[in-house]
């Protein structure tokens, strides 16, 4: 290995408008290693990589690869120098196949698409290398999000790459995914590539890195040896002060029942059962958690609970009342919040600033209108205060929420839930993006509110997550519950087993 | 009615039909560029007026029906660019800018043509039926198919291309792209409101050229507002035909057949309802469809949404 680093930033600075960005970040990356990036929400981590990979133009400083000054126009330019990067949110075409996107802006403008076989074949063989399982003939929209995923790492590899940016790619991914994606980074390593891996979860970079750097506003402030360091002095560095993984919790017993499921089934958008014959209550101060691989009917349970999907049999009752099959509308009336999974989808209004988007379920009510017109200064001081207590990192509250890092709007969209004073909170991925200081305090606050008496049903992927905050957890698998376990780490084994399927207990050790 | 003359009508009306819809095949052809880019240019009915009335003009100076022809294009393309120019560079809303279009179309070719031309009630001529041996004369299948003129034969060759164009080009693979995800596009290098001009260009183009028959292979005549909403039905066209060329040909098939069955209905003596309703014929059908067809399943996501680079 070279002595001059692969890769070296220098002082770069970044501006948008009054926002820092980059603060004069300086990072070394070396050949063949895996360097991963950790930083809270806003820290810079994004911008950084979207200035090395062509995306975005630093406003100072210097890129140096390869011992060579570089400034690039555009991604292509990046890739043409063999540097290629996997975005938090995928640049694929849905309506095109895999290899269409692939080439995608490549040759002449005018060219007559000819040798698609090539490509094909070209694909076939990258796949089989890396064992990455992609189709050339699939249609990007037809794939689930792991598989979106390949398809866009396989992109970069396919364009030729000898360094692999990787934005939170895992925060999407199941855990069994997310193992084939480390591996995979090895994989790349031992090809000769270089991987920069940016996450916000510790025990991954623990995992595969070699090096890792610690970003703070906008700064490259430690940079360590993963042998000379652990998850603790991790969280320690990015934070500040040190993260508490257990949160001491309240015993008291939970009150009546505020939401009652009875045998619930519906399908998926594409006709298919996704929920078959669910039953289950939440109590008054109780966190109630969902565990299941993604995929097993929780994305259809959520979405039918708030409304958004139509319920084929069963019940749902809220305080008594039955709610099945209203409107999201209607059920948002009554006393219901929703932390959706997917918050550009459901959750957010992108080109809306954070006020609108704090007001988006009560626009129409006081205080924030009165006599059908809009209080400007009370949703802009409700705001202001969501935005300081949960520490939303942003310039103003009318700056779009585009603007935003993703785990400061998934911060927003639970300032705006838990706001509400909601009888029952329905909660889809609490943390999904959301930096582990961060972390931490949404917890606090979910357990906060459970101890105020509201019911609160918690979906989640996050093991962690689940056995952090939950009083009971059911497991879900191909759309039924199978199980319910009490949040206890050393019965880990039997969740295990539950969430693959298997309903026998194990077998009682020695 | 006894079977001949049953199918004489047949045969005259599905002749009819197909002159009758090749303007919509045109304009509607192009406009599916435009939307497979992300563009909703609602300012057809305006391009297509100005399509005829640069080939009825240019036309009459020459007498050159090719040379006509030329013009509508270039006429429409022209007003294209204009369009191109605020909805792309300035990010106007795009029905905005295309409802002005389409009064600026309207009332620029009527003031040019009562300036210029009205006191002259000049005609040019039109292109004629070619004659195919053999094929025009068939019974029947003559009449229905193979005497009409080269522009209307052209229609063909325009689907056809347009769709080796749209799915068998680079070109046309990264059109489809701007329109579902143009950030995709912008981050493979290339430019985003470059692909979004050539698309309307190509739309405006064709919205020219559909304009321009109708002064130079239908009517020998240029007449104030003489499109009569076809630019509109074009767009109903589009939505029906699933964004595909092949399909928008077909629809126009449609409801240039519509358009036919009106005109005729009216001359047959025998039938007694007012002509009024069955000049409706196509605008209703138009309703009809887009209320049937209204799922936006295959609409380029993106439509009608300007791009912002950061
Ligand atoms: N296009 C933009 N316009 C204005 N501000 C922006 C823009 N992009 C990023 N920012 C700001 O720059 C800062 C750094 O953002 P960045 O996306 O790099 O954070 P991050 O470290 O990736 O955070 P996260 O972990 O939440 O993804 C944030 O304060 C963000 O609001
Ligand atoms: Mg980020």
């Amino acid at each position: 290995m070279s002595t001059r680093p692969f890769l070296r930033i220098d002082n770069i600075r970044k501006r948008f408008g009054p926002i820092v960005a980059s603060d004069g970040v300086s990072l070394e990356i070396e050949e063949g290693e895996i360097h991963s990036l950790l930083g809270e929400n806003g820290a810079g981590k994004s911008v950084l990589m979207s200035m090395i990979c062509g995306m975005v133009r630093p406003d100072e400083g210097d890129i140096v690869y390869k011992g060579q000054p570089v400034s690039f126009a555009s991604p292509r330019d990046a890739i043409r120098q063999r540097i290629g990067m996997v975005h938090q949110h995928f640049m694929l075409v849905p309506n095109l196949t895999v290899a269409e996107n692939y080439i995608l802006g490549q040759g002449s403008a005018l060219s007559v698409i000819s040798d698609m076989d090539k490509v094909h074949r070209k694909i076939r063989a990258l796949s089989e290398r890396y064992a990455l399982d992609v189709r050339p003939d699939a249609i990007v929209e037809d794939l689930s999000v792991g598989e979106q995923q390949r398809v866009e790492i396989l992109k970069v590899l396919f364009h030729g790459i000898d360094l692999l940016i990787l934005d939170e790619p895992t925060a999407v991914l199941t855990p069994q995914e997310t193992d084939r994606l480390l591996c995979l980074m090895s994989d790349l390593v031992k090809d000769g590539k270089t991987v920069v891996f940016i996450s916000h979860k510790l025990d991954e970079v623990m995992r595969v890195s070699n090096r890792i750097s610690v970003m703070r506003d906008g700064r490259v402030v430690h940079t360590v040896k993963v042998g000379e360091t652990n998850a603790r002095e991790l969280a320690r560095m990015m934070v500040g002060r040190d993260v508490r993984m257990e949160l001491p919790r309240n015993p008291e017993p939970p009150g009546p029942i505020v939401l009652s499921v009875e045998n619930l089934a519906c399908r998926a958008e594409n006709g298919i059962p996704a929920v078959r014959g669910v039953s289950f209550d939440v109590r008054a101060g109780e966190i109630v958690g969902i565990a299941g691989v993604s995929g097993n009917g929780q994305t259809e349970l959520s979405l039918a609970l708030s409304g958004l999907l139509p319920v084929d049999t069963g019940r749902v009752v809220l305080n008594g009342k039955e709610i099945t099959g209203l409107d999201p509308a209607a059920i948002n009336a009554r006393s219901f919040s929703h932390i959706p999974e997917d918050r550009h989808k459901h959750g957010i209004v992108l080109p809306l600033s954070l006020s609108e988007n704090t007001i988006l379920q009560r626009y129409d009510q006081k205080p924030f209108a009165t006599g059908g017109m809009l209080n400007g200064r009370v949703i802009a001081e409700h705001t202001r205060d969501l935005i300081k207590r949960f520490r939303v990192k942003s310039r103003d509250e009318n700056q779009p929420i585009a603007a935003l890092s993703g785990g400061n709007q998934q911060k927003l969209v639970v300032a705006r839930e838990l706001a509400r004073n909601p009888d029952f909170i329905l909660v889809n991925q609490l943390t999904r993006g959301i930096d582990i200081g961060a972390m931490e305090f949404v917890m606090e606050e979910m357990l906060k509110q459970r101890d105020s008496g509201r019911a609160i049903l918690l979906i989640s992927t996050e093991l962690e997550e689940l056995f952090a905050i939950c009083d009971r957890i059911l497991v879900m698998f191909h759309g039924g519950i199978l199980g319910e376990l009490p949040p206890d780490r050393t019965r880990l084994d039997e969740l295990g087993l539950l969430m693959a399927g298997n309903k026998e207990q194990p077998a009682p050790a020695g | 009615m006894d079977d001949m003359m049953l199918l004489t009508f047949l045969a005259t009306l599905v002749g009819a039909a197909w002159r009758l819809a090749t303007p919509l095949i045109f304009a509607s052809i192009g406009e599916v560029f435009s939307e497979r880019a992300g563009v909703l240019n609602i300012g057809l009915e305006g391009t297509m007026l100005v399509g005829a009335f640069c080939g009825f003009a240019a036309a009459s100076a020459t007498g050159n029906i090719p040379l006509g022809l030329l013009a509508g294009v270039a006429g429409g393309m022209l007003f294209g660019l204009v369009f191109a120019f605020f909805t792309i560079t300035i990010k106007a809303d795009q029905i905005v800018v295309g409802a002005a279009l389409n009064l600026l179309g309207m009332g620029l070719t009527a003031f040019l043509f009562r300036t210029y031309y009205v006191s002259t009630g000049k005609g040019i001529d039109i292109a004629q039926p070619v004659h195919i041996p053999w094929l025009s004369d068939l019974p029947f299948l003559g009449e229905a198919f193979f005497r009409q003129n080269l522009i209307v034969y052209s229609t063909i060759l325009a689907a056809i291309l347009a769709t080796l164009v749209l799915y068998r080009t680079s070109f046309g693979l990264t059109l489809r792209a701007v329109g579902e995800h143009p950030k995709a596009v912008d981050v493979a290098g290339r430019s985003v409101p470059g692909y979004r001009y050539a698309a309307v260009l190509v739309g405006t183009g064709f919205a020219g050229l559909g304009g321009a028959f109708l002064t130079l292979g239908h009517s020998n005549q240029f007449v104030e507002g003489m499109t009569s909403g076809r630019g509109f039905i074009a767009l109903a066209v589009v939505v029906f035909a699933r964004w595909s060329p092949i399909g928008a040909f077909f629809v126009s098939l449609l409801f240039g057949l519509f358009y036919a069955l009106q005109l005729m209905l009216q001359a047959q003596a025998s039938i007694v309802v007012p002509y009024q309703v069955l000049q409706a014929l196509p605008y209703i059908m138009t309703i009809i469809t887009l209320v049937v067809f209204r799922g936006k399943g295959a609409a380029p996501s993106k439509l009608g949404q300007p791009y912002e680079m950061r």
